[in-house]
């Protein structure tokens, strides 16, 4: 319907692009918009993001018909002669208030969600997310839970002399591992840059900024993993520091739990995964 | 008269009351509007071709997956200089050279009001840009912190932090300097009876751009040399270590950056809002509404400056605040864009090259606004926030945006500034290709930003390899057709066949009674308006 639309009237470039990455979309199973995740937050905020879109789709269609029907039609080389009107009181009040109405049903459901993603009381669970130029600290404050999450993709892949996996640098040697169907608390900070963790199945991302302690909650509905990456530029290696959530059923979760405090998982050494062949004297 | 003692206060200069002086001194020693108004241009195309270059390095890192032509570290700093020479260098000195060239012929003004500050504001930039790009070359290499300079990162920087800072300085004295010039010219120099409301929407709109520069480009230099105490004098502004808050930089530039926004736009409202009557033969629609929505939206970029860091950590309230108040610039911003399409409606339209990016200009930056008002909304801003979905937003009110409107603007009064017309046909065939290429390189970034491709990464997963492919064919693309542009400049500045004094059938405005080219002295006597 309204895609079509714009696509006729599109006429250019546009559309040669959109249709492009349509049909692409159709081959390889690219991922074209946001994910709807798993959580009620991220449901939400996919909802959002596509009202916001199709309204302005509407208004798209409706300026950019307008424009080249006349564009069509009022040219000088079908006879247009010029009208020569250049005001109009009622249509230039008209198409500022009409926006505003528009405006306003958009920033309802948005307050909504805002205040929604605000709350995070009643957390059962909490966990520390610290940033590290280049890799993740979690850290269950609970249960003293504690251990780095750093990228596993190896050189050689990076390097383009070995064949890349399927989760070529979304993948880390410990996840972040969590319970399913339980309100969680994530504390973002960082030990030296700003870092920003994402996982965009959860919706939202949190910059995790040194000297700070944000405040943020999620509740995972269904268990599966969840990869993201840092969003923050961190430095030289700011692409290679993925944040992976492994959720699994409550009872996984506690036996997990329960070997993680008995033996817990040798550190990985630092920077043993670093993609870069330079030293790192960026800091004179 | 008072045009004849005016004349009497350059006496000194034999030169002036004859023409240009020969050779390089002409250049560097001119006080003449045109002659800087060309510095300024020609400086910032090539600066356009820099940091082009630039971006092409960039693209073609990301043709693939993995590592294959430059070092992370080395990438980073193209990304950072690439924004700081295309807006610093490209966007604005070109704004500033049309500024220089047109504000006096459409006031009928003979000259700027402060003709050697206008020397000295124009002579910083080669230096500025010198130093900034020599540290590419200085241990640790450039600046690879992004253009934003968030501290601490931004602090890891090698030998070059200072000389940028350094940079960043001289950049907004000129500015500055630049700034006060427009506004002394605009509100001193009218001719008898160009009241403030007769005034041409481009003089309008850059009075107002003056204004944010001088409001906010102190600013930013308070705020560097903050970064510059704590990296050198022991301060704690922005160390939390120390009591500081390195959130607090990011308010205080952004304090600068978002106006910052609408002074590489606002003066693209104003050529466009020259063009567009010209070529649909139709006077513009709602001249005072659209002087109204150009201070509106000024006035709102004052207030919305934290919708760049929704995902720092703020307060709930505050939240909610700058999502309104940026979501409010959409009314102005629409307000422009239904009078563009006013315009245009049953006029008398022809499309030669200047019409042609005027009009790709409406559309493409409406696409950008779409994006822009999807930004707005902060509960979506934490998923789009620093991926590829505001690089597509950026570039789009940048490139199609800013820049279209520079390259229609140029189109549009080479033929004035030259005596020479250029050639159509390569015009056109620079639009067309431009605007299939600008569409192949950004539009496919919104789907990679959505689908979770963060900005700012040299390397990246599987799933987002076909779109990067299809946008690194489109920058090389764009790229290279502007080459086409250059030619073009350059055959027109050597020749072509005669412009007439009107040039442009609709055109309309003090500048065009003026011969092609215009005289060394614009208006020794004041014009009469009607």
């Amino acid at each position: 319907m309204a895609t079509s639309r714009i696509a006729h009237g599109g006429g250019i470039a546009l559309s040669a692009a959109l249709s492009l990455a349509w049909s692409m979309g159709a081959h390889a199973d690219l991922a074209l918009n946001m994910p709807q995740g798993v959580t009620a937050i991220s449901h939400d905020v996919y909802d959002l993001h596509m009202l916001i879109f199709w309204i302005c789709v509407a208004i798209g269609v409706v300026v950019f018909g307008v424009m080249f029907w006349s564009i069509y039609h009022h040219r000088k080389s079908r006879g247009a002669v010029p009208a020569q009107f250049h005001e109009s009181t009622l249509v230039e009040v008209l198409w500022t208030i009409v926006p505003m109405l528009i405006l306003i049903g958009m920033a309802v459901p948005a307050t909504g969600t805002l205040v929604r993603m605000a709350d995070a009381r009643d957390a059962e669970l909490t966990i520390k997310v610290t940033g590290y130029q280049w890799r993740w600290q979690y850290d269950y404050l609970d249960d003293g839970v504690k251990f780095f999450s750093t990228l596993s993709t190896p050189q050689a892949q990076i390097r383009n002399v070995a064949a890349k996996d399927e989760h070529y640098l979304l993948e880390v040697d410990n996840p972040l591992v969590v319970p399913v169907g339980k309100k969680i608390r994530i504390l973002t900070t960082s030990a030296d840059v700003i870092h920003s963790w994402w996982v965009p199945d959860l919706g939202w991302k949190k910059d995790a900024i040194p000297g700070f302690i944000n405040e943020n909650w999620t509740l995972i509905e269904k268990p599966g993993v969840y990869r993201g990456q840092c969003a923050e530029l961190c430095g030289r290696d700011h692409g290679f520091m993925p944040v992976v959530v492994k959720a699994v059923p409550e009872a996984e979760f506690q036996q997990w739990l329960e070997q993680m405090k008995k033996n817990p998982t040798p550190q990985t050494a630092r920077n043993d995964s670093r993609p870069s062949t330079v030293p790192g004297d960026q800091t004179l | 008269m008072s045009t004849a003692s005016h004349t009497t206060d350059h006496g000194h200069d034999h030169d002036h009351d004859h023409g240009p002086a020969r050779g390089l001194s002409r250049w560097i020693l001119t006080t003449n509007h045109k002659d800087i108004g060309t510095l300024y241009l020609l400086f910032s195309l090539a600066m356009f071709f820099v940091g082009g270059a630039m971006a092409l390095v960039i693209r073609a890192e990301l043709f693939e997956p993995g590592l294959q032509v430059v070092d992370p570290h080395f990438f980073n700093q193209m990304t950072t200089l690439h924004a700081l020479v295309m807006i610093f260098g490209a966007v604005m000195p070109a704004f500033v050279g049309l500024a220089n060239w047109l504000i006096p012929m459409m006031v009928g003004a003979p000259d700027m009001a402060l003709p050697r500050m206008n020397n000295w504001s124009f002579w910083i930039m080669p230096f500025a840009f010198t130093l900034l790009l020599s540290t590419l070359f200085m241990p640790g290499g450039g600046p690879a912190g992004g253009w934003t300079l968030y501290p601490p990162l931004v602090l890891q920087t090698g030998s070059a932090f200072p000389f940028v800072i350094l940079a960043v300085h001289m950049m907004g004295a000129s500015s500055i300097m630049g700034a006060i010039n427009i506004i002394a010219t605009i509100l001193n120099l009218r001719a008898p009876g160009m009241t403030l409301m007769k005034m041409p929407l481009f003089v309008w709109t850059w009075l107002i751009t003056a204004f944010l520069l001088i409001a906010v480009m102190p600013v930013l230099a308070g705020t560097v040399t903050m970064l510059l105490t704590d990296k050198f004098f022991g301060t704690s502004f922005f160390n939390a270590a120390g009591g500081g808050d390195p959130v607090m930089f990011q308010h205080i530039f952004w304090f600068f950056g978002h106006p910052e926004v609408y002074i590489m736009i606002l003066p693209a409202f104003g050529v466009i809002s020259q063009i567009i009557p010209t070529f649909a033969r139709k006077p513009l629609f709602g001249y005072a509404s659209m002087v109204y929505a150009t201070a509106s939206i000024a006035f709102l970029s004052f207030i919305v400056w934290a919708h760049h860091m929704f995902t720092v950590g703020m307060p709930l309230a505050g939240e909610l605040f700058f999502m309104y108040a940026t979501m409010l610039i959409a009314v102005p911003t629409g307000v422009k864009v239904f009078n563009w399409v006013s315009t245009m409606w049953r006029g008398a339209m022809t499309f030669e090259t200047p019409m042609l990016f005027a009009i790709a200009f409406v559309i493409l930056f409406t696409i950008g606004g779409f994006s822009g008002l999807m930004l707005a909304i902060a509960p979506a801003d934490f998923q789009y926030h620093d991926t590829y979905f505001v690089v597509a937003h950026f570039h789009y009110v940048l490139v199609p945006g800013a820049v279209f409107s520079i390259m229609a603007a140029a189109y549009y009064w080479l033929p004035k500034w030259t005596g020479h017309m250029y050639n159509e046909k390569l015009g056109k065939l620079h639009f067309w290709l431009s605007v299939i290429g600008v569409n192949v390189l950004f539009f496919p970034q919104h789907f990679l930003g959505l689908a979770g491709m963060p900005r700012r990464i040299p390397d990246y997963a599987l799933q987002f390899t076909e779109f990067n492919m299809v946008s690194t064919v489109g920058a090389f693309l764009f790229g290279f057709s502007q080459l086409f542009f250059l030619y073009n400049v350059i055959q027109t500045i050597r020749g072509g066949a005669k412009a007439t004094d009107q040039v442009w059938e609709g055109a309309e405005g003090l500048e065009w009674t003026l011969s092609s080219p215009p005289p060394y002295h614009t208006f020794t006597t004041a014009p009469e308006i009607k």
